[in-house]
């Protein structure tokens, strides 16, 4: 009783201390304010573009392998991935056959050229593969349909697009039937695929064509090598034993010895996010720290305008000594009156850092993701800003003799 | 009667540097309960660091100090907290009033460093001292909107909220003109009148004839104890 009657004095005096000086309490606390809302707007950009990345590291496909040519190590040395090109067919048709953990595979076949449609055109990426490439980068159709196992074996002149080039070249129509020249090539389109969106650095996936390998490899490329295998793992979990399982069919078919290295690189769905999510963690902290020197310093504000206030303060101090005030009393009461400080700060900075980030969302492309905990941990360091930065003058006005308070002036 | 003060051989020694001034030197001073001791003396006479070691806010450096029956000579801090907060009422010549803080508020202020909850109606006790000095009608008006007088009275009735063994009156008219210190005057000789103990210190010979009894420290010595004959009296006061 006696205690929540002292605790809501010492609230009220406080508050009341606070208000009287409003300007100058406003503009303690916008230290706090800025540091607060920094810090959770910052996460909240790192949180948001990690999410978005692994939402398109997922779009990528399912249990995604991706098998390069060329090896990560020679001898000990880095060499680069593609650095030597050694895939052929069989190595795919290899995989297909034996490998129990792949459900499916497909050899990828990269080109590029000018596709020309009437008397539009457009330079754009365009990748060979087999039907089941639709599969494992679980890709659906806008419209028309896919190619077919037949498509490759004849290496017929078909295509699909993906839904920028279609809207460049066939603005507000489907496309199907329509026919296109690549490098002077026809090819007659036969669906339009789904959007899939921005991958990661802006790479745009939707800025492409597809047509069976044969076709791209034979008719346009020349050679008889493949630039990468695809495949897709049975299972999340088998991802690893999967890559083991292909990486020793891989070996047997280029003749690899024991103790020789691989001349492949196999990335998994998984590494690539991992990679990319620590890159984005990397930065989310970055922006933390720095947005937490903020909120240090928004703390040594607050210590300042404490010790201001101690000092003109002093009579009163004086007074609530000489009626009976122990020096816990004042103490008490400047370090209430610091934490409110933050604390107000904190729930102002909260409030900020929410608008900004919901207006974000809606007005720019920055796409921004809140987590309750980064919220309450902001808040819990604004309350332990308002009790470090608020403790030594607190003290220092707790030690203050009374006599010489009551005379000062 | 019981005494309320008793001091054995109160002495004070500041060190300024390397010299040591003694403001007070063995004062041996009684009061009992219900007086009302008026304290004189030119300035650095020692009847500032004599208020001081009465009130609890300084310590003696040597010498017995016994309060209300207690000795209180050797404390800590917090039992001199506790014993400003219990047993003694200040009126200082500035008044010492919180500013921005209404009379009523002001007046509160001793009662929320009540520990020991003797007072269980705070309003109440309150609104009885504001009313003792004649200012309940004024008790939302924030200092800056009373007179002087009127602002001493609010401090007088902080003094006696918390229903002190003493009053300790610090020039309580200094700041005032003559005819509101007349008023000042009574308001204490009134209070005394209704039991209360009070020592007032003034170099004002006239103000100190109000009182009963006129102690004079010198150089901080007690030179002069005296009861006055022709006791003073405000108008109004029986």
């Amino acid at each position: 009783m006696i205690r929540s009657r002292q605790i809501k004095k010492i609230l009220k005096s406080a508050f009341g201390s606070i208000l009287r000086n409003r300007m100058r309490s406003l503009l303690t606390s916008i230290g706090i304010i800025i540091g607060v809302s920094a810090v959770i707007i910052m996460s909240a950009i790192g949180r948001g573009s990690q999410a978005l990345i692994e939402k398109e590291i997922n779009d990528l496909g399912t249990n995604l392998l991706i098998i390069f040519p060329g090896a990560s190590m020679s001898g000990g040395v880095h060499r680069g991935a593609g650095s030597i090109n050694r895939f052929t067919y069989s190595d795919v048709e290899k995989i297909r056959k034996n490998a129990t953990l792949v459900n499916a595979v497909t050899p990828i076949v990269q080109s590029g050229g000018q596709i020309i449609a009437g008397a539009s055109n457009w330079s754009s990426e365009i990748v060979g593969a087999s039907p089941e490439y639709f599969n494992i980068r679980n890709w659906g159709l806008k419209y028309g349909s896919y190619f077919t196992e037949r498509d490759v074996k004849i290496s017929r002149k078909v295509a699909l697009l993906g839904t920028t080039i279609a809207d460049e070249l066939f603005p507000d129509q489907d496309p199907t039937g329509q026919t296109i020249r690549i490098r002077n090539i026809p090819f007659r389109i036969i669906g339009v695929l789904e959007e899939k969106g921005q991958a990661g650095m802006g790479h745009d996936q939707d800025d492409i064509i597809l047509a069976p390998w044969t076709t791209v490899l034979y008719r346009l490329k020349g050679g008889r090598y493949i630039d990468m295998i695809n495949a897709s793992a049975i299972a999340t979990e088998l991802l690893e034993q999967a890559e083991e399982e292909i990486s020793g069919i891989i070996r047997e078919s280029h003749r690899l010895n024991e103790g020789e290295d691989d001349d492949f690189t196999i990335h998994n769905q998984t590494e690539i996010t991992q990679m990319v999510t620590r890159t984005s963690r990397i930065m989310t902290w970055l922006l933390g720290s720095i947005a937490g020197v903020s909120l240090l310093v928004g703390g040594i504000g607050i210590m300042n305008i404490m010790l201001v206030s101690v000092t003109e303060r002093t009579r009163e101090i004086g007074i609530r000594l000489s009626v009976g005030a122990r020096a816990v009393d004042i103490l008490v009461q400047f370090l209430t009156e610091a934490i409110v400080l933050s604390i107000s700060g904190g729930i102002i900075g909260i409030l900020l850092s929410i608008i900004v980030s919901l207006s974000l969302n809606s007005f720019s492309s920055i796409y921004t993701l809140i987590k309750p905990e980064i919220v309450f941990i902001a808040f819990l360091f604004s309350v332990a800003v308002g009790v470090f930065f608020g403790f030594y003058p607190a003290q220092k006005a707790a030690r203050l003799n009374p006599i010489e308070s009551l005379r000062y002036e | 009667m019981a005494l309320v003060i008793e001091t054995k051989e109160l002495t004070k020694t500041y060190q300024m540097g390397d010299i040591p001034v003694h403001a007070l030197m063995e004062v041996n001073l009684e009061v009992q309960e219900g007086e009302f001791l008026a304290v004189m003396g030119a300035s650095g006479s020692g009847k500032s660091t004599l208020l001081n070691l009465l009130g609890c806010l300084d310590e003696a450096t040597s010498g017995e100090y016994l309060l209300d029956g207690k000795a209180v000579s050797r404390l800590n801090k917090k039992e001199y907290a506790d014993i400003r907060n219990q047993k003694i009422g200040f009126v200082f010549q500035g008044f010492n009033l919180l500013p921005r803080t209404s009379a009523f508020e002001n007046v509160e202020l001793p009662l929320i460093y009540d520990r020991k909850n003797r007072i269980k109606d705070h309003k109440k006790a309150i609104l009885e001292a504001l009313r003792r000095v004649g200012l309940e009608d004024r008790m939302n008006h924030f200092p800056q909107q009373l007179s002087g007088g009127e602002q001493q009275r609010v401090a007088i009735a902080r003094a006696i909220v918390n229903k002190p063994a003493i009053i300790l009156a610090d020039e309580p008219t200094g700041n005032l003109d003559t005819l509101t210190s007349v008023d000042i005057i009574s308001v204490l000789q009134e209070l005394n009148n209704q039991a209360i103990t009070i020592i007032l210190v003034t170099h004002e010979h006239h103000l100190a004839e109000y009182a009963k009894r006129i102690v004079k420290l010198r150089d901080g010595h007690v030179i002069s104890n005296n009861v006055i004959k022709k006791r003073r009296k405000a108008s109004g006061v029986s």
